[in-house]
C-alpha cells in the first residue's frame, strides 16, 4: 500500500468521522468546527486528485468565508448547548432509518455498476493547475462566468433587502 | 485509485447530510448539512473528471477540465446561497428569538 494509499483511507476516514460529528454535536459550535475538518479533509481529497486550485478555492472559501460567517451569526445569536431544540425521538430515528436506506439503495445500486477498470488517476495531470482552468474559463465559460457575477449581485441586494430593519 | 471508492465515499458523505437535514431542528445545522451534501457531490464531480482525463487522456490533454470547472461554479452559487439563506435565517431569528425550524409551520396559516 502506497503513501497514495494511506493518505486515500486516513481523509476518507477523517471526512466520514467529521461528518458524523457535525450532524450529532450537541453544540451548534462545535458543529460548525467539525465541518471545517471536514472541508480540510476533501481539499486534501483534491490535492490528492491533483485539482490544485479547486483545493485552495476549497480552503479559501469553504472553510474560511463561509464558515466564518456561519460562526459569525452563532456568535451573534448566542445560542448553546441548553438552548439548542430538540426533536422527539422517533422523528430523529426515522430520519436516520430514512437516510441509512437511501445509503442502502445507492450502494446497492452502484455495486452493480462495472467500474472496475475505471481509475480516477493521481499524482499526475495537469488539468487542475490554475493555467489551464484559466483559459478554458475565459474561453468556453465566460457567459456562465459572467451571469455568476451577476447572481453575487443580485445575492448582494438580496441580502441588504432582507437584513433591513423595517 | 479506482472510481468506486470515491463513489462510495461521496454517497456516505451525501447520506448523512440527508440524514442531518432530517434529524435536526436547529436551522443553521439543517444548512451546514446542506453545504456537506453539496461537498460531497463537489468531490464526486472532481473524481469523475480525473476519470475521465485518465480514460481520454491520449486524443484530448486537456478531457475532463469542465467537471472542475463546474465544481467551481457550484461554489459560487454555494457562496450567494449561504449569504441569502444565513440573512433569511438572521430575519427569522429576529423575529421570534428562535431558530427552531418547527416554528416556521405558522407559515401554512
Amino acid at each position: 500500500m502506497g503513501i497514495t494509499q494511506v493518505l486515500f483511507w486516513f481523509l476518507s476516514i477523517l471526512a466520514i468521522l467529521s461528518a458524523i460529528l457535525v450532524v450529532i454535536s450537541k453544540n451548534p459550535v462545535h458543529s460548525v468546527l467539525w465541518l471545517i475538518v471536514l472541508f480540510v479533509g476533501i481539499s486534501g481529497h483534491y490535492i490528492l486528485l491533483d485539482a490544485q486550485f479547486l483545493a485552495i478555492v476549497n480552503l479559501i472559501v469553504y472553510a474560511g468565508a463561509i464558515m466564518v460567517l456561519f460562526l459569525f451569526v452563532f456568535m451573534l445569536m448566542n445560542l448553546n448547548a441548553e438552548t439548542e431544540p430538540q426533536k422527539n425521538r422517533w422523528l430523529k430515528i426515522a430520519g436516520v432509518v430514512a437516510g441509512g436506506s437511501l445509503l442502502l439503495v445507492l450502494v446497492a445500486a452502484l455495486k452493480q455498476a462495472d467500474l472496475k477498470t475505471q481509475i480516477a488517476e493521481m499524482n499526475k495531470g495537469d488539468i487542475g493547475l490554475i493555467h489551464n482552468l484559466g483559459l478554458s474559463l475565459f474561453q468556453d465559460y465566460v457567459v456562465p462566468f459572467e451571469i455568476s457575477s451577476v447572481l453575487f449581485l443580485s445575492a448582494m441586494v438580496g441580502v441588504v433587502v432582507i437584513g433591513k430593519k423595517d | 485509485m479506482p472510481i468506486n471508492y470515491y463513489i462510495f465515499l461521496s454517497v456516505a458523505l451525501f447520506c448523512i447530510g440527508v440524514a442531518g437535514v432530517l434529524t435536526r431542528r436547529n436551522a443553521i445545522i439543517i444548512f451546514m448539512c446542506v453545504e456537506l451534501m453539496l461537498n460531497a457531490v463537489n468531490l464526486l464531480l472532481v473524481a469523475f473528471s480525473k476519470m475521465h482525463h485518465h480514460a481520454l487522456a491520449a486524443t484530448a490533454p486537456h478531457a475532463g477540465i469542465d467537471g472542475q470547472l463546474f465544481v467551481f461554479f457550484i461554489m459560487v452559487v454555494a457562496a450567494a446561497e449561504v449569504s441569502v439563506g444565513l440573512a433569511i435565517i438572521v430575519m427569522m431569528y429576529r423575529n421570534t428569538h428562535s431558530i427552531d425550524v418547527n416554528f416556521l409551520n405558522r407559515l401554512k396559516h
